[in-house]
């Protein structure tokens, strides 16, 4: 009896404690929301009203049709940078860890090397030397500069090498039989059978090129360029950019992340759980 | 016929793998050493190496100030931003595995944050949290105390700075350890709990420590390095909270960035930054596999 009491003030304390964390977890998309839709008078008064009086709705549309804030172009460059970035490194990396783990070529152990040697050294660390090359061939303030550079990762291939390693082999061998040779067999067999697999690492791959920030600073010099993190991160510093139009702002910014968790979140924890390492 | 055999394999390997090594040689090995050469030249406003100064850059940076400074931030972050996060990643992911009921929400509230980036979380903490005006809410709540409004993160002493700097990552991180925590916790077996309860052991922290944190070593000792790697490359937060004339608090690829990209675009003396910076993560790298004896080829 007196087991089962302490049991269930256990129970409560601990619900007590997580519900308290999760209300902490959720007061800056609060803010978020709050600010976005309230005039700057109300943002910036004294007192703390919960929501603003009215909803200001027509701050999103006020934020598309200004002038000074080129919001939209950069929304758009962020989704071509960050979908193409995904593309891009699915197929790179996906062929060449294929490629390292089961083709019997003399010298893949000697390549296998000088992709683990990258893996040292984080690219963030070395990114005056990649602005040093990008620079000569001519690719800053251009898409090409924002998305070719990061699609080589060195980790995403060494992942999917790890995962091919453990790929049912006879699955392949049959297809091999049959005639399709390593390349037919990848394309048949091998990726229609790995889609969990890539679809785990296209989405912790997309989040990073969606929220990258150091790199699209560095090469972004230049408005028409600039991805949606690096026009927030100028509208802030700047402070010319009215309060609401902010906060609005940077609440759609999240969004297609915000999506992304709701909708694909079981991939996302098998592709954290899984790789651990990027985010 | 073995010969051609290799040679068929050689082609169908290099279909394969030769996109991706191309890539590297080109965006990874080149930068790596041009950046090399640049860093004993002389190579301001210019990627052309033009007079050889030897070590000079090297010596430079580690004697002047501003990056040796970098440096000690680094590790003053460190030094919160690590044990903060192991402890409560830590601690969350033992309470929602606890769980019974609404685990996968309360999941879902710790590990939404990760979909957030530096620039937008830092943007709520600077213009909102804590914004150093009266309505700020930091200072809306110090208000119910009749507490004079703080300036946050334009003030050094005291340097209450490091507050928002260390909140905005704790938010932003904690979801991402708590998850492989919870990967490590499930994979527990219960076998062991049950024999420690008929040997009388109760429930709580006598079996925590004799249970579960030797059960979760791997895992801990990964989420220390991964902390400490990602404070290493720390940039965003720094950048975006903290207005740039003020030189409170800079981390060392902040102090890359204006070096190479700010005014003076030393690219020379840029390089020579980047060169000690990965020479030194390298030899962490090393000194660490050597440590914890996973330092032959991953395999």
């Amino acid at each position: 009896m007196v087991g089962y009491r302490r049991y269930s003030v256990g129970t409560v304390a601990v619900y007590a404690g997580t519900s308290v964390a999760a209300v902490l977890f959720l007061i800056p998309f609060y803010l978020l929301v709050r600010n976005g839709l309230a005039t700057d008078q109300e943002i910036t008064a004294p007192g703390w009203r919960f929501l603003p009086e009215k909803l200001h709705w027509e701050n999103i549309s006020e934020l598309f049709n200004d002038p000074a804030v080129p919001f939209a172009r950069s929304m758009l460059n962020s989704v071509v940078v960050a979908v193409l970035h995904t593309l891009g490194t699915l197929l790179v990396c996906s062929l060449a860890g294929y490629g390292l783990a089961r083709i019997p070529y003399r010298h893949a152990n000697k390549v296998f090397y000088g992709v683990l040697i990258t893996l040292m050294i984080p690219s963030a660390v070395t990114f005056v030397p990649s602005f040093v090359l990008v620079s000569s061939l001519g690719w800053v303030s251009d898409l090409r500069g924002l998305i070719i550079p990061g699609l080589f990762s060195g980790f995403t291939t060494f992942l999917f090498r790890q995962y091919f390693l453990g790929f049912p082999k006879e699955l392949e061998e049959a297809a091999r039989v049959d005639g399709l040779g390593y390349w037919g067999a990848y394309w048949r067999i091998v990726v229609p059978n790995s889609l969990n697999f890539t679809a785990a690492i296209a989405v912790i791959t997309f989040i990073s090129g969606w929220n990258a920030f150091l790199w699209p600073l560095v090469i972004g010099q230049d408005q028409e360029s600039w991805t949606v993190q690096v026009a927030l991160s100028s509208f802030l510093t700047a402070q010319t950019v009215n309060l609401h139009e902010l906060f609005i702002a940077s609440a759609i910014a999240i969004l297609p992340l915000v999506i992304v968790f709701v909708v694909l979140q079981r991939w996302l924890v098998q592709g954290v759980a899984q790789t651990g390492i990027k985010g | 016929m073995a010969r051609s055999a290799a040679r068929g394999h050689a082609w169908t390997f290099w279909l394969f793998v030769g996109p991706f090594m191309a890539g590297l040689a080109l965006f990874v090995y080149v930068p790596i050493l041009w950046s090399l050469v640049l860093s004993f030249h002389e190579a301001q406003n210019t990627v052309t190496p033009t007079v050889f100064v030897g070590f000079d850059n090297y010596r430079q940076m580690l004697s002047d100030g501003p990056f040796r400074e970098s440096l000690v931030t680094f590790t003053i972050f460190a030094l919160f931003i690590v044990p903060l996060t192991f402890a409560c990643s830590l601690g969350l992911a033992v309470v929602v595995h606890r769980l019974r009921f609404a685990r996968a929400f309360f999941r879902s509230v710790f590990f939404i944050p990760t979909a957030c980036s530096y620039v937008v979380a830092s943007l709520i903490w600077r213009m909102s949290i804590f914004n150093g005006v009266r309505f700020g809410l930091a200072n809306v709540l110090l208000g119910l105390f009749d507490h004079e409004p703080i300036a946050w993160l334009i003030q050094s002493d005291p340097p209450l700075y490091w507050i928002p700097i260390v909140t905005v990552r704790l938010w932003l991180q904690l979801g991402f350890y708590m998850i492989l925590f919870l990967a490590a916790l499930q994979q527990i077996p219960g076998e062991l709990y049950e024999a420690a309860y008929i040997d009388g052991a109760s429930p709580g922290w006598t079996t925590f420590r004799h249970i579960t944190l030797p059960q979760l070593r791997s895992t801990s000792v990964a989420v220390v390095l991964l902390t400490i790697i990602a404070a290493y490359q720390a940039f965003d937060e720094f950048y975006n909270l903290i207005h740039k004339d003020l030189n409170l608090a800079r981390t060392p690829l902040l102090q890359l960035y204006n070096i190479a990209l700010g005014n003076q675009q030393d690219y020379g003396r840029g390089s020579a930054g980047a060169m000690i910076l990965s020479l030194l993560i390298v030899l962490v790298t090393l000194l660490q596999g050597k440590l914890l004896g996973f330092g032959k080829p991953a395999d």
